[in-house]
C-alpha cells in the first residue's frame, strides 16, 4: 500500500502545467526599464491625448515618491524576492501596424495559441454566445460580436480603442474608483498600463450576452499592466467574465492590473474571474506575481458582485472591493482561492458601507494543499452615514495534507450602531473517512478529492455562469494534481 | 461451488495502535450465498468488512484474502469497489455540496468505465435511479440535499441500500445496516436484499441482532468472537444465539 501511493504521487507531480507553451510572434518591445521616457513612449505609441499622458506622468511621479519613501507594501502574508523594476519590459505589442479587422487578418500562430488555451475564437466563442475581446500580450487582436452589441449602444472594446473613440467616457471615469495614487501597484499600473477592456452599458440596457476576455502573458519577462473599466449606466445590467492562463517562464513575471467598476443608480455589474496564471513549478521556481487592484463603486439601489476562482500565480495579492456609496446598494464577494506546492495567496475583499440600507455578503473559501499558504484578509467598514447596514461574512478554510496553512484576518470597523454584522468561520480537513467512503464507491483518490473539494466550493461556483462553473471545477482538478496521494 | 471470497488465517490490527483485532479468521463465501456474521461488540465484525473493503486504518498482518481467486490485500480501495465489492457503511460520511444523484452517477460511471461498459446516458441513468428510489422508499426531497447531510440515521441506511441497488455488486458487505432502523425501514432493507439475491451475487451481513436476519434468512451464520469464527451453521444458529446469548460460545 505504501509503495503504491508513493509511486502514484511522483507520477502526478511530473505532470506539467497544461497551458505551458510559447508562441513566436514578432513583438515590438520597448527596452527594459522604467523612466519618464518609457511612460512617454507608451503614451505616444498608443497615440494618446495629452491629458492622459499627463495623468500617466502624475501616476509615475507619485509611484517614484512612494517607491523611495516606503517601497512595496509589506503587510501581506506573502514572501518573494525583491522585484527589480528596471529589469522589466513595460510595453510589448504584436508587430502589426494595423489591427486586424477580421479573424482572417489575425496571425495564424496567435490563433493557434488561443486554441491551445481552449478558446477557438471563431467557433466556440460564438457558439457559446460569448463576445470575446482577446488580449494577447498588451494589445487586443480580435473582437467578436461588436456589431451586435453596437446596435444596443453597448461599447465593448479594448481600452486603447476606447481612448481613441470614446475619450469623454474615459476621461470621466478613469481613476474615479481607483485613483492613480491609490496604492503602489495601482500607481505603477496607472503610469504604464498597456491595454485591457472597456465596457459601457447605456441607461436601461440589459446586456444580452456574457462579455468575456482572456488575458495572457506571452513575451518573456513582460510585465502586463492591464486596465479595465466597466461603466454600467442607470438601470443597466452586465455580466463580465475574465479568464487567464499564462505559459511557463523560468523567471517570475509581474502582473499588476487595475479594474474599475462603476454601477450608476439601479445598475448591476456581475464580474467573474477564473485565474490560473502559471503558479511556478513544484519547487516554487517561476510563476506569476499577481498584484491586482479591483474595486467597484455603487450608486443608489445598484449592485456589484465579484466572483473569483483563483488557482494560479505564485503570489496572489488581490482584494476586489465595493464602495457602497449609494443608498440601498448591494456588494457581494464570492471567492475560492486554491494554493498548492509553494503558492501564496493573500486575498479577500473590502466592503465600505457609506449609503443607508446598504448590504454586503462575503463568502470566502480557501483551499490549501502541498506547502501552499492561504490568507483571507477582509475589511468591512460601516461609516456613520450608513444607517441600517448589514454584512454577512463567511470564511471557510480547507486543508489537504499537513504542510499547508490557512489564516483568516477579518477587520471590522463599525461607526453606526444600527448596523448588523454576522461573521462565520470554519477550518476543516478532507477526512480519511470521507475519502474511504468515496473510494469504496469506485472513485480513485484524485476523483474523490475533487468531488469533496468542488462540493465544498459549491456556494461560490453556483454564482458563476454555467460554462464557467464547469471550467472552474476542471481548474481545481488540474491545480490539485500532485497534491493528492 | 464457485468461490467469491476466500479468507485464510487472517490476522489484522488497527494501524495506528497496532491493537490486534482479527486473530486467524477463516471464511469462505460461494457464489449466490448469503452469510451472516454475528457476535458481541468488539469481536471484530466491523473490522472484518472494513479489511475486505480495504480501509487503511486497519493493517493485514498475515493471512490471505482472495476475491475471485485474486489477491485483495494489495489492491486499492477503488479497484476492489469497481471489481464488485460494495460496503454499506454503518456510519456513512457527509459530503457537503455533493448531491446524492451526482455522487451515485459518478460511482456508476466509474464502475462501468472500469468494466469496459458503455456509459449510461442521463436519461437511462435517471430511469434506473427513479425506479430504485421507489424500491427503497427514499424520500425524494432528501435527495436534493447534500449527501447524507441532515439525514437521520435510518435515512442514511436506506441511502446505502439504494446505492447498493444502483451499483449491483458481486459481493455486498452490510456493516450493521440494521442498527438504528425502525420496523418499517428494517423490512424494506430486508426486502431489497432478498430482491437482489440471485445465483451470482453474495452477501456478507454483519449484525448484532437477529431481527434483520429474520427477514433475510441467511444460508450460513457464523459467530465471531475475539477475532475468530468460533461456530458456523445455518439459520438455526440465529435461534440458538437468541436463546442463549454469546456466552455459550466462549
Amino acid at each position: 500500500m505504501e509503495n503504491n501511493s508513493l509511486s502514484r504521487e511522483s507520477k502526478l507531480e511530473d505532470k506539467e502545467y497544461k497551458w505551458g507553451f510559447t508562441t513566436d510572434v514578432d513583438t515590438e518591445v520597448v527596452p527594459k526599464g522604467l523612466s519618464e521616457e518609457v511612460v512617454k513612449l507608451i503614451s505616444k505609441k498608443k497615440k494618446e491625448p495629452n491629458w492622459l499622458f499627463d495623468w500617466r506622468l502624475k501616476a509615475y511621479k507619485h509611484w517614484l515618491k512612494q517607491d523611495e519613501k516606503e517601497g512595496e507594501p509589506e503587510w501581506a502574508m506573502v514572501e518573494y524576492p525583491k522585484i527589480d523594476y528596471q529589469d522589466i519590459h513595460y510595453y510589448a505589442a504584436p508587430n502589426k501596424s494595423d489591427a486586424p479587422k477580421s479573424l482572417d487578418e489575425v496571425d495564424p500562430e496567435m490563433l493557434e495559441a488561443f486554441e491551445k488555451l481552449g478558446i477557438p475564437l471563431e467557433e466556440r466563442a460564438q457558439l457559446a454566445g460569448v463576445a470575446v475581446d482577446a488580449v494577447f500580450d498588451s494589445v487586443s487582436v480580435a473582437t467578436t460580436y461588436e456589431k451586435q452589441l453596437k446596435e444596443l449602444g453597448i461599447i465593448f472594446c479594448s481600452f486603447s480603442e476606447a481612448v481613441q473613440n470614446h475619450p469623454d467616457l474615459i476621461k470621466k471615469y478613469l481613476g474615479s474608483v481607483v485613483p492613480y495614487s491609490d496604492n503602489y501597484f495601482a500607481n505603477l499600473n496607472s503610469a504604464v498600463f498597456s491595454d485591457g477592456s472597456f465596457i459601457y452599458i447605456p441607461e436601461g440596457v440589459r446586456c444580452p450576452i456574457e462579455l468575456m476576455t482572456y488575458f495572457r502573458i506571452n513575451t518573456a519577462d513582460t510585465g502586463q499592466f492591464e486596465r479595465t473599466l466597466i461603466v454600467a449606466d442607470k438601470n443597466s445590467y452586465v455580466s463580465y467574465l475574465e479568464g487567464c492562463t499564462a505559459p511557463i517562464r523560468k523567471s517570475s513575471q509581474l502582473h499588476a492590473a487595475v479594474v474599475e467598476l462603476v454601477a450608476l443608480d439601479g445598475a448591476e455589474i456581475k464580474y467573474s474571474t477564473l485565474q490560473n496564471w502559471y503558479p511556478g513549478n513544484k519547487d516554487g521556481e517561476g510563476g506569476v506575481y499577481n498584484f491586482v487592484t479591483k474595486r467597484g463603486k455603487c450608486g443608489n439601489k445598484s449592485k456589484i458582485s465579484w466572483t473569483q476562482v483563483e488557482t494560479g500565480s505564485a503570489i496572489t495579492w488581490k482584494y476586489p472591493s465595493v464602495i457602497l456609496q449609494g443608498d440601498d446598494s448591494i456588494g457581494e464577494f464570492y471567492s475560492v482561492a486554491l494554493t498548492n506546492n509553494h503558492q501564496q495567496a493573500d486575498t479577500g475583499t473590502k466592503m465600505i458601507h457609506i449609503g443607508k440600507n446598504t448590504k454586503s455578503t462575503i463568502v470566502a473559501k480557501g483551499i490549501s494543499a502541498g506547502k501552499g499558504n492561504n490568507t483571507y484578509r477582509g475589511q468591512v467598514k460601516i461609516l456613520p452615514s450608513a444607517e441600517n447596514s448589514q454584512n454577512f461574512t463567511q470564511c471557510d478554510s480547507l486543508l489537504i495534507g499537513d504542510q499547508c496553512g490557512a489564516i483568516t484576518l477579518p477587520y471590522i470597523e463599525v461607526k453606526n450602531p444600527t448596523a448588523k454584522l454576522e461573521h462565520e468561520a470554519s477550518t476543516s480537513k478532507v477526512s480519511d473517512e470521507q475519502l474511504f467512503y468515496l473510494m469504496q464507491r469506485g472513485l480513485d483518490e484524485e476523483e474523490a478529492h475533487h468531488m469533496i473539494i468542488t462540493g465544498w466550493s459549491k456556494e461560490v461556483f453556483k454564482e458563476l455562469p454555467f460554462e464557467f462553473a464547469v471550467e472552474a471545477g476542471q481548474l481545481l482538478k488540474v491545480s490539485l494534481e500532485g497534491a493528492v496521494g | 461451488m464457485d468461490k467469491i471470497l476466500e479468507i485464510k488465517n487472517l490476522k489484522a490490527s488497527v494501524t495506528e495502535t497496532e491493537e490486534k483485532i482479527l486473530n486467524g479468521l477463516n471464511l469462505s463465501i460461494g457464489k449466490g450465498e448469503t452469510h451472516a456474521i454475528m457476535g458481541p461488540n468488539g469481536g471484530g465484525k466491523s473490522t472484518l468488512v472494513n479489511v475486505i473493503a480495504g480501509k487503511d486504518s486497519y493493517s493485514v498482518d498475515s493471512g490471505e484474502i482472495e476475491f475471485f481467486s485474486e489477491d485483495l490485500i494489495e489492491m486499492e480501495v477503488d479497484e476492489r469497489a469497481k471489481k464488485g465489492i460494495f460496503m454499506a457503511f454503518q456510519y456513512p460520511s457527509e459530503i457537503p455540496g455533493v448531491r446524492p444523484w451526482q455522487f451515485i452517477k459518478a460511482s456508476v460511471d466509474s464502475k462501468r468505465k472500469f468494466l469496459g461498459e458503455k456509459e449510461l446516458s442521463v436519461r437511462e441513468f435517471s430511469k434506473i435511479y427513479d425506479e430504485n428510489i421507489k424500491i427503497v422508499g427514499m424520500n425524494q426531497d432528501l435527495m436534493k440535499r447534500s449527501l447524507n447531510e441532515g439525514f437521520s440515521g435510518g435515512e442514511k441506511k436506506r441511502n446505502e441500500v439504494f446505492q447498493m441497488l444502483m451499483l449491483e455488486p458481486q459481493l455486498a458487505l452490510l456493516d450493521e445496516t440494521d442498527s438504528g432502523l425502525d420496523v418499517d425501514a428494517l423490512k424494506s432493507v430486508g426486502d431489497v436484499v432478498n430482491r437482489m439475491r440471485n445465483n451470482e451475487r453474495s452477501f456478507l451481513i454483519v449484525t448484532h441482532y437477529q431481527r434483520l436476519l429474520d427477514h433475510i434468512k441467511p444460508d450460513f451464520v457464523h459467530v465471531l468472537i475475539k477475532g475468530k469464527i468460533v461456530e458456523s451453521g445455518g439459520y438455526e444458529l440465529v435461534k440458538k444465539i437468541e436463546e442463549n446469548g454469546y456466552e455459550s460460545f466462549v
